[in-house]
């Protein structure tokens, strides 16, 4: 490549000065692009590490298993991690069947009429919803209508359908990469649809699936404006679905819109960063592991 | 046997209509508590009401749709050319292991959550803006002031929030532009940085604008993090420097204490956001599928 | 001599595309038929016929009989399962699942109710030496059967498909993605395996029909032109297209 251009402008050396005159634009357009791409990269450096430098020392054994007084201004957040993870799992209990089992009907079963158009339609509608949106429907509907009050039900619920669309496309996907000719195979043994379904499509892409169920489980561990409204904000250890329950991301939020604990703000954020680094890493390995196998 | 085949098939199709039914009776749900404040005040009002105060009865969301507006302008304004530099630096510029670096930072941010954009917001920008950037404004406008809580902080935040969703669609699009094309411009002698500019981008026009679309969709629906840091203040802005409340910002803020009629108020903000990114939603579709047909194939 | 399937007034259609035209056919009880055509001429599409694969695509229409023991398959009611069972069928591309050599073999009994450990193993034994891939992998049955060669895939495959006792056997160019060395083998297995099975195999390959099958059809443009004894049909065919197909005159 080198070669040849050197070779151009040995034969034809007046060109040079105008290709000087480009090069200074080339020069600064990839200047501005490595740019661009350093920048994102030290933003993100820049927001974990503040977090972390700050907080991360405040988190120790008496942090993490004692419950908050006084508004979370001392003690720890036990109860608050116990709401998390007890609204986490409920809305993935609810969740995961429902969004791939729509999956499979979608990838195996649907044909293409204008029904299932209309219904995959809905589903891309319902990824770009904001979270806001849930929250207000969450309300009226679980919390008030149905009488299910401020609750890990009600929040369970309503994160529960923010990410069935990251359940069902991620579903989707890696129900493509499985190729017809598995499914083939199987049928001409005599296996039925469903068996054929279960005992070798799913299997052979349960990693990329697993991949989108913890991504939901990040997006639900992350969401704070939906679950506000819809399962509050007590401080209590939550014992029952009809209890209501503080997460992770909303104690962030009282913590930091009302100033109480500069110590604890950190620390609370800290550990809701490192639960999500935590979360993005099983991500990328099942999904190292899910690539190698396809390869294989 | 075959009638359990069929039993399955129906529960499957249950579970599909159960996804999309969902969106069916949020739009039912959010509708019938707000229609009747849209009603009674009149949608004109509603709309184009230059006063949002509820204590008063006063509902005019004029202030909220430029509060919204004005941090979702600024956000794009440095979340595109950011965006787009690194998609180009991921699919035509990067050495494999850089790139591999910057994919995952990008995924990163995406998994990182609203509050914990608004908490860093509020704890570096705010005070940030307050200490560094007034001064140098009010070396231009004396009368400048500002108590940090702002667009200007809103639009950063909301920028790299918006950044995975720009790159990663803006990307894949740049990346099935066929080789084809880039091969016939390097051939007519144009070089790489030419072959970008006036190939390869045009031909990923689609992908990139229905990605800036959505980033848009991200950044008017965007809650937490804007609420800790524009100040909330229901006024129509004068500058970057302002304070503004937002749509999302408002209803989060407020339906805690919300009186029965405030409440309903607030549903017809959700109207409102809900129409506005349904229609995004709609135009990044049609823009990725109608217009795309070069470039996805 | 027993025929086993009769094929009369096939047609089939993909929306509005005829694939098929009025194919008529026997196939004969412990017989190789080869079906033999250029590509696109309907035989693979015919293959398929023969045990309902084509219900998987939508757009399909099918009309006409196709008798096995004297039912016809596209009756209403007809169970496509045990049409299945009944026939086996091996892919153009050796098509193993991501699973262990043994339980590839099992899948296909296991479905259909058998649960003993004992019988299993005993299915996965004679199979594997009825393809004669027993020695070759009787070390490694638990290791993915992804790991073998082309060829041992393919014989795996047919020992997965005669692991659910099929009567027939559908072969779709099982050869075509295989080396002549492996070729070979696959093509002494179809003697052995010829002795207990009715086996129907599409080919692209000339000599192999001339080698294996004892009755070959020549299908062109979704008709059969011609159907009789490989012998004749190779030393002496009645249609001029035959003819100029096996001499290699165009194809």
């Amino acid at each position: 490549m080198t070669n040849a251009t050197e070779t151009f402008e040995l034969i034809v050396p007046k060109e040079k000065k105008f290709s000087k005159m480009i090069n200074w634009k080339t020069y600064f357009f990839y200047f501005f692009i490595y740019l661009m791409a350093t920048v994102t990269i030290l933003v993100l450096i820049a927001i974990i590490g503040y977090i972390l430098i700050n907080g991360v020392l405040h988190i120790d054994w008496e942090f993490l298993t004692s419950e908050p007084s006084k508004m979370g201004k001392e003690g720890g957040i036990y109860s608050i991690i116990i709401g998390t993870l007890y609204l986490t799992l409920v809305s993935v209990v609810i969740a995961a069947p429902i969004g791939i089992l729509a999956a499979v009907y979608f990838t195996e079963y649907a044909k293409e009429s204008r029904w299932i158009k209309m219904i995959r339609f809905g589903t891309e509608i319902l990824a770009g919803i904001p979270s806001i949106i849930f929250g207000l429907f969450g309300f009226t509907f679980f919390v008030i209508f149905l009488g299910f009050r401020w609750s890990i039900l009600s929040g369970g619920l309503t994160l529960a359908m923010m990410i069935l669309p990251t359940l069902i496309r991620a579903t989707e996907e890696s129900l493509k990469t499985v190729p017809r000719s598995y499914r083939e195979g199987s049928l001409s043994l005599g296996a039925t649809k469903w068996q054929t379904i279960i005992k070798v499509v799913l299997p052979s892409c349960l990693s990329g699936i697993l991949t989108g169920l913890i991504l939901g489980i990040g997006r639900a561990v992350g969401e704070t404006a939906a679950v506000m409204l819809t399962a509050g904000s007590s401080l209590g250890v939550p014992h029952a679905l009809t209890d209501p329950a503080r997460t992770m991301s909303v104690h962030l939020y009282i913590l930091a819109s009302e100033g109480l604990s500069r110590e604890k703000t950190f620390a609370t954020a800290s550990l809701l960063i490192i639960l999500v680094l935590i979360i993005n890493m099983i991500a990328n390995m099942v999904t190292q592991r899910y690539i190698k196998k396809a390869k294989a | 046997m075959k009638a359990f085949e069929k039993a399955i098939e129906k529960l499957l199709l249950i579970c599909a209509i159960t996804a999309t039914l969902s969106v069916v009776i949020i739009t039912l749900f959010i509708f019938k508590e707000g229609v009747s404040v849209l009603k009674d005040y009149g949608i004109v009002n509603f709309i184009f009401g230059s006063k949002w105060s509820p204590t008063n009865g006063q509902y005019g969301i004029l202030p909220l749709i430029a509060g919204s507006l004005s941090v979702t302008l600024g956000a794009l304004v440095i979340g595109i050319p950011t965006g787009l530099a690194c998609a180009i630096f991921l699919s035509e510029v990067a050495h494999k292991r850089s790139a591999k670096v910057l994919k995952s930072a990008v995924e990163l941010l995406a998994g990182i959550p609203s509050v914990v954009y608004g908490f860093f917001g509020l704890a570096v920008l705010v005070p940030g803006i307050r200490q560094y950037i007034l001064p140098m404004v009010q070396l231009i406008n004396k009368d400048a002031t500002t108590s940090g809580f702002s667009i200007l902080a809103g639009a950063i935040i909301l920028a790299i929030m918006i950044l995975p969703t720009i790159v990663s669609i803006s990307e894949n699009a740049i990346s099935s532009v066929p080789i084809e094309y880039k091969e016939a411009s390097l051939a007519l002698g144009a070089n790489h940085q030419e072959t970008i500019t006036r190939v390869i981008v045009p031909a990923a026009k689609s992908g990139i604008i229905s990605s800036i679309i959505l980033g848009m969709g991200r950044a008017i629906g965007e809650t937490m993090a804007v609420i800790l840091i524009t100040g909330n203040m229901p006024k129509v802005p004068g500058s970057a420097l302002d304070s503004v409340a937002t749509l999302t910002g408002t209803i989060a803020m407020e339906m805690g204490y919300a009186t029965p009629e405030h409440q309903k108020a607030l549903f017809a903000v959700g109207i409102v956001l809900f129409i506005m990114i349904v229609l995004l939603n709609i135009a990044a579709n049609f823009t990725l599928h109608k217009l795309g047909g070069q470039t996805n194939d | 001599m027993d025929t086993k399937i009769k094929i009369r007034n096939l047609n089939l259609y993909y929306g509005n595309f005829q694939a098929l035209s009025d194919v008529e056919m026997d196939i004969y009880d412990n017989k190789i038929t080869a079906l033999i055509g250029p590509s696109g001429c309907g035989k693979s599409t015919f293959l398929r016929t023969l045990n309902r694969m084509n219900d998987l695509i939508g757009s399909v229409k099918i009309d006409g009989n196709v008798l096995l023991d004297n039912q016809n398959i596209y009756e209403k009611d007809y169970d496509v399962i045990r049409l299945r069972r009944k026939i086996g069928m091996v892919f153009q591309k050796p098509n193993p699942f991501p699973k262990s050599i043994y339980e590839n073999i099992v899948y296909g009994p296991r479905i259909h109710g058998t649960k003993e450990k004992q019988k299993l193993d005993e299915i996965v034994e004679t199979t594997l030496k009825e393809v004669a891939l027993w020695d070759e992998v009787k070390d490694r049955l638990k290791k993915p059967a992804m790991g073998l060669s082309g060829g041992q895939q393919q014989r795996l495959c047919i020992a997965r498909c005669l692991a659910v006792h099929p009567e027939i056997i559908l072969m779709d160019e099982p050869t075509s993605a295989l080396d002549p060395v492996a070729t070979l083998r696959i093509e002494s297995l179809l003697e052995e395996l010829v002795k207990k099975y009715t086996i129907v195999i599409v080919t692209h390959n000339m000599q192999q029909a001339g080698r294996v099958s004892d009755y070959t059809s020549f299908f062109l443009n979704g008709k059969v032109l011609e159907s009789d004894e490989t012998d004749i049909i190779f030393s002496n065919p009645n249609n001029k297209k035959t003819e100029d197909y096996i001499t290699g005159r165009f194809g």
